[in-house]
Parts: structure tokens; C-alpha cells; sequence
């Protein structure tokens, strides 16, 4: 789960963790007037978007005066921004955070996650901030430092002294750097993050350290457990679909294609949509109806796909293990009906009471296809999009 | 010979009174599996499905002599169920359970270093020796018992390469569902390395999928250390970046663990990769 900056920099203020003088808002005239209450001679208009990257669309703008703060919030307010993370339809900019500004000396970059490698909590930091970390990771992979931390021991001071020379610091740098790491490990820690970046984490003129920019990733498996988390959930920056997919238990995800799919098992679903890809189609999206599939979950996945307009064949792919073949049919059979499917579907049914089900399927009178294998599903599915694309 | 469990291996299941525990321990004993008891906390003396239930996977242990365990509590509890057999001296964990948080599994395995114990899992099928013992969620009747080892980060792409290698003729000698969360037990190393030891096992299938670096690793230790032919088919090809694929475990990020990365890796290894998910068993055939 992701929040927005201006939530990430709140909560990083209860681990002490410093960050630019700065207040939310969502019309222009309250951003002016936070701007006035700040005080100062410069301000920072950032829009609140769940994605990377929006400094260089416009989603960042500096402003002189109160008054062009208020210019800015109009520009960007109830616009769309697209960035390099958000795809071509871009997300909804429903507020800001405005922010002072200070005297940049230097950018550096800071983060903790969850290595699989290793197994262990690191920190990533780099004297090569406000890039993009990957690019440097790519290209200079010596500005690059990582630091495992032992679930057991915690972090330790000689850790949090070792990236701070890495990057540069002196005196009372290395406690600043040493009190921010720990706030961020205890924060991590505390509301199972399982990603927290800073970037740029800056060093101001007079020497100080602050995080100009905060992104937080949560564990979607255990924020459950965190309710003052969930309730920073803004379903405005998520896909429809995606979100309506998670009230009733199934994983869908979007994609760009004109085939709809509908598969039990995760890895089973990633294998039918690149089956779909090599027999020249592209699929519309990803969904695993998962294991205990009702009639009732079976109908939901057939609305998800159909709300989709792009689609214009649907491809069914089942190997019925604990759940049988001959349910999931009837499931489908009352699908088209209920839903009123026009669409050809080619279902693919395999394991347990396979016969059956395709027996069910057959002769229905409806638009539907019961394929003998896998293979000739995906080449038939692909061959009745092309028809009636 | 198989590898892990054969027909003697004994088996307790935790969380075995509950609806999950129930219908799939059912499933195990109608297959033949030595199942032999279970275990609740606050119902042990009871008897379940005509076995023991203990208090403690300890009472399990001393009781039964059990070995192994199978795991199907909810997903905030089985970190503590995983903990529990390892302390009672189990020595093969089976966790079929999905969604535990990230930060607990990163404990478990701290905790569980140096032990010796093997994890299978979470977020996994489980583990089955086809016509011997069946350990998981998976569908007993589409095995034949055989000469091909499993090993697959998907459950239902576990059961499509039984199916084929079944179709095949060619049969199992077992089959391996290592999870599909980002920190998990045993990894393809762990499980290539027993099939190569294995004489039962003729040739190997491996499933890989987006995310992570264990195939890479792999590819790397088949090239060094494994002389049966292996076939791998990894998938996510048109997963796009950023996303999480249904398993937690299954995400591009920063332009790391992509199927062209992992295939390209296997195929400089020398590994035959099948690039359509059908292919599996005939390839698997081809290379005998």
C-alpha cells in the first residue's frame, strides 16, 4: 500500500526524523494562506500523487510569493499528471503540499527495504541523491552503499557511522544521520513499511540534514494490523478496477490488451497472458480468481473483465485441483447469463471432473468455446479478438 | 527413491481442527499419507478425523514421533506455528499458508538459522511423493509415481507440469512447491541439489516466475553441479513493472528480476527453457 508525501512526512515527524517547514492544502487560497503562514521568502508547490517522477512534468513548481502560490495550485489542481510511473492516463492531483525552502549545499539519497537476497532489512544510501537511484545504481554502482541490519541485533552505531562517511559527513552530521537511520529502522519496524525512501535526503547551507521528499510503502500483508495506516488510503490514486477486484478477494491488474483473462493460481495467470502474447495476442489484463472459486467470485471476475471496453474476447484457463472442473462450469454458465456476456469465451478446463464441466459447456447455445488444451485455447482466443476487433 | 518424504514419513498438522486443517488432512489420509495426528491449542485429547489432537506440537512429537509438519493457520499466527515445530524438534515444515507479514518470515528465518530444519513454503502447495505421501494442498489423483523431480514457485504451474510430465508417461518422484512470497524456506538450490542425489529422479522441471534472484542462482549451480537434464519455464513475461503479480513475491522492481533477465541466465547455463508454458512435458521428454 502506498500513502502520499505530505502523510509520509507526518509520520516521520513522530520518529524525529526532519523534514522542510510545510502544510497541506487543497484550494488555491488555503495554499496561499499556508504559504503566508510559513513565512519565509520562497515556497515549493508539490502535487500529491502516488507516483515518482513529477518534477519533471510539473507536478513540482517554486514560487516568490504567496500570490504565485496561489497560481500554481490552480494549475495543478484537478489535473491529471502523467509521469514515467503512472501510465498513460496519469493520476488525479486532489491536493498539495506546500512547503519552504532552504539552501540546497547538497543531495544526497537514503532508503530501507526488504532484501530478498540477503534476508535482511537494508539501508541504500548514495552521496548521488536526487537522481534516479537506479540509473546511478547502473552506471556508478561504486556510489552505492548498503547496509544489512540483523533482525536480532538491530541497527548498530558503527552501521549508521559507516554510511554517514560513505556520504560525506562530519561532527555533529554523523549524529544527525545516526538519529534519522534510527527513526527510519524504528518506523519501518513499527508500521511494517517494506520500503521507505528518501530522495533527496538534503544537506542544507548551514550544514543540516532534512528529507525534502518521503515515499512510504506498506506490507499489504500485514497492514491489517496497522488501521491508522489503512486510513491513509486514498482509492483516487489506485485503478477502479484494481480496488473493486480487492473487496471481493480476486487479484486484477490492467493491462493494455484486448483479451480478458480469467485463470486460477497466480503463476498459472502470468502463463496464460504470455501464452496469449506468443500466439501474436495481448492480453487485457491479469486476474487470479484464486483457489475456493464460488459461482458468486466466478460472476464478480466476469463483470471486472467486461468493464473493461478494450476487451473483446475472453479466455477462461482452469486446472480444477481441490476445486472441480464441473462447478467452475456452472459458475460460468450463470456468469454469461447473469451478466449478459455477448463476447466469445474460450474456456479451457483441466483436472478434476474436466469431462464434466466441458460436458456442461457444450451445446449451451451461448458464445462459448470449450477448448481440449491450452495451446489451442490461447490460438483460439487470440483468432476470435482479431475477428471482431 | 524420492526426496524429502516417502510412505513412512510421519505427519502432524497445526492448525488441524480448523476448516483448511480438516478437508485437506482428510485429503492426505484418503491419499495414504502417515498422517498422524494434529494439533490445537485448548482441544488436545480430542480426537479429530479418528486421530489425536495435542495441546502442543511438543505433546505431537513425543506422542507420535512425528517429523514433519504441515501448517494451515491464519496468516498473523503461523509465524508462532512455524517457531512452535521448530523447537519441538520437527525436521521438515510444510507452511501452506498465504499472506504472512514480511517482516515476521524475516524473524522466522533469523530465528530458524543454524537449526538444520528445512521450511517448505509459506504461500506454497506443499510437497508430494506421487502413490506415497502427500503433503499440501494438491491434487492427489493428476500424479503418477515416476522419474521426474518438481520444483516450482507456483502452485497451479506445479499442477500444469504434473499433468504434463503425467500425459508424458514419464510420472514424478517429487514434487517441490517452494511459495511464491519474496522470503520463504527452501529455494531451487536447495531442491536441484536433493533431485541431483536422487536416483529415482531422471530429469528435472523448474518453474520459475518473475521477482527476486533464485533463478539466476540456480542457473549458476545446475551449470556447476547438476548433470540430469533440466527443463525451466519462467513466467511473467507480460508482467508489467512495478506490479505485484498476484504472488507477493512476484514484482519487477528497478529493473531486477525480469523473465528476460532470468531466461537469458538459464539459457547461458545451458538450460533448456521452454518459452510457452504447454511445452513443459514434451520437452521434459525430448531431453531423456
Amino acid at each position: 500500500m502506498n500513502i502520499h508525501e505530505y502523510q509520509a512526512k507526518q509520520l516521520f515527524l513522530h520518529y524525529a526524523i526532519p523534514v522542510p517547514d510545510g502544510k497541506w492544502a487543497d484550494t488555491p487560497e488555503s495554499a496561499a494562506q499556508v504559504a503566508q503562514e510559513l513565512g519565509g521568502e520562497g515556497w515549493v508547490v508539490k502535487a500529491q500523487v502516488h507516483a515518482g517522477g513529477r518534477g519533471k512534468v510539473g507536478g513540482v513548481k517554486l514560487a516568490k510569493s504567496p500570490v504565485e502560490v496561489a497560481e500554481l495550485s490552480r494549475e495543478m489542481l484537478g489535473k491529471r499528471l502523467v509521469t514515467k510511473q503512472t501510465g498513460a492516463e496519469g493520476l488525479p492531483v486532489n491536493s498539495l503540499l506546500i512547503e519552504k525552502t532552504y539552501p540546497i549545499k547538497r543531495e544526497l539519497y537514503l532508503s530501507l527495504l526488504v532484501d530478498r537476497g540477503t534476508e535482511r532489512i537494508i539501508f541504500v544510501a548514495s552521496a548521488a541523491g536526487g537522481m534516479d537511484i537506479e540509473t546511478v545504481a547502473h552506471e556508478t554502482p561504486e556510489q552505492i552503499i548498503s547496509v544489512p541490519v540483523h533482525p536480532a541485533a538491530g541497527l548498530q552505531g558503527y552501521q549508521c557511522r559507516k554510511v554517514a562517511y560513505a556520504l560525506g559527513l562530519k561532527g555533529a552530521q554523523i549524529k544527525a544521520l545516526s538519529k534519522i537511520m534510527q527513526g527510519l529502522y524504528d518506523l519501518f519496524l513499527a508500521k511494517d513499511a517494506s520500503q521507505i525512501e528518501i530522495n533527496p535526503l538534503i544537506e542544507t547551507d548551514s550544514g543540516e540534514l532534512m528529507a525534502l521528499d518521503a515515499k512510504i510503502n506498506f506490507d499489504d500483508n500485514a497492514v491489517a494490523a496497522h488501521p491508522e495506516i489503512l486510513a491513509m488510503k486514498d482509492p483516487e490514486q489506485e485503478d477502479e478496477k484494481e480496488n473493486k477486484a480487492e473487496q471481493f478477494g480476486l487479484n486484477y491488474i490492467t493491462l493494455e490488451g484486448n483479451i480478458g483473462c480469467m485463470v486460477n493460481g497466480a503463476g498459472l495467470a502470468m502463463a496464460t497472458m504470455d501464452l496469449v502474447k506468443l500466439k501474436g495476442g495481448l492480453p487485457a489484463n491479469f486476474l487470479d480468481v484464486g483457489g475456493g472459486t464460488s459461482v458468486d467470485k466466478v460472476c464478480e471476475a466476469f463483470k471486472l473483465i467486461l468493464s473493461d471496453h478494450s476487451v473483446k474476447a475472453v479466455l477462461v484457463n482452469i486446472f480444477g485441483g481441490i476445486v472441480q472442473c464441473d462447478i467452475i462450469a456452472s459458475g460460468i454458465l450463470a456468469a454469461v447469463e447473469q451478466v449478459h456476456v455477448t463476447l466469445p469465451v474460450v474456456v479451457r478446463l483441466e483436472g478434476t471432473n474436466a469431462e464434466q464441466g466441458r460436458a456442461l459447456l457444450s451445446n449451451t447455445g451461448l458464445n462459448l468455446y470449450a477448448a481440449d488444451n491450452l495451446a489451442h485455447a490461447a490460438e483460439q482466443v487470440v483468432a476470435l479478438a482479431k475477428e471482431a476487433a | 527413491m524420492s526426496i524429502l518424504i516417502d510412505k513412512d514419513t510421519k505427519v502432524i498438522c497445526q492448525g488441524f481442527t480448523g476448516k483448511q486443517g480438516t478437508f485437506h488432512s482428510q485429503q492426505a489420509l484418503d491419499y495414504g499419507t502417515k498422517l498422524v495426528g494434529g494439533v490445537t491449542p485448548e482441544r488436545g485429547g480430542e480426537t479429530h478425523l479418528g486421530l489425536p489432537v495435542f495441546n502442543t506440537v511438543q505433546d505431537a512429537v513425543n506422542d507420535t514421533g512425528a517429523t514433519a509438519s504441515v501448517i494451515y493457520v491464519p496468516p498473523f499466527y503461523a509465524a508462532d506455528a512455524i517457531l512452535e515445530a521448530v523447537d519441538a524438534g520437527i525436521q521438515l515444515i510444510v507452511c501452506i499458508t498465504e499472506g504472512i507479514p514480511i517482516l515476521q518470515m524475516l524473524r522466522v528465518k533469523a530465528a530458524m538459522a543454524g537449526t538444520g530444519v528445512l521450511l517448505i513454503g509459506p504461500n506454497c502447495p506443499g510437497v508430494i511423493t506421487p502413490g506415497a505421501c502427500k503433503i499440501g494442498i494438491m491434487p492427489g489423483h493428476i500424479h503418477l509415481p515416476g522419474s521426474i523431480g518438481i520444483v516450482s514457485r507456483s502452485g497451479t504451474l506445479t499442477y500444469e507440469s504434473v499433468h504434463q510430465t503425467t500425459a508424458q508417461g514419464l510420472g514424478q518422484s517429487t514434487c517441490v512447491g517452494i511459495g511464491g512470497d519474496p522470503i520463504h524456506g527452501m529455494n531451487f538450490v536447495d531442491v536441484l541439489s536433493r533431485f541431483q542425489a536422487d536416483e529415482q529422479t531422471k530429469g528435472i522441471v523448474m518453474v520459475g516466475e518473475i521477482g527476486g534472484g533464485e533463478e539466476e542462482d540456480a542457473a549458476e549451480y545446475i551449470k556447476a553441479h547438476v548433470t540430469k537434464p533440466v527443463v525451466a519455464y519462467i513466467a511473467g513475461q507480460t508482467a508489467p513493472p512495478g506490479k505485484r503479480m498476484g504472488h507477493a513475491g512476484a514484482i519487477v522492481t528497478g529493473g531486477k528480476g525480469t523473465a528476460e533477465g532470468k531466461v537469458a541466465a538459464l539459457k547461458a547455463a545451458g538450460i533448456e527453457v521452454v518459452s510457452s508454458p504447454t511445452d513443459i512435458g514434451v520437452a521434459m521428454k525430448g531431453c531423456l
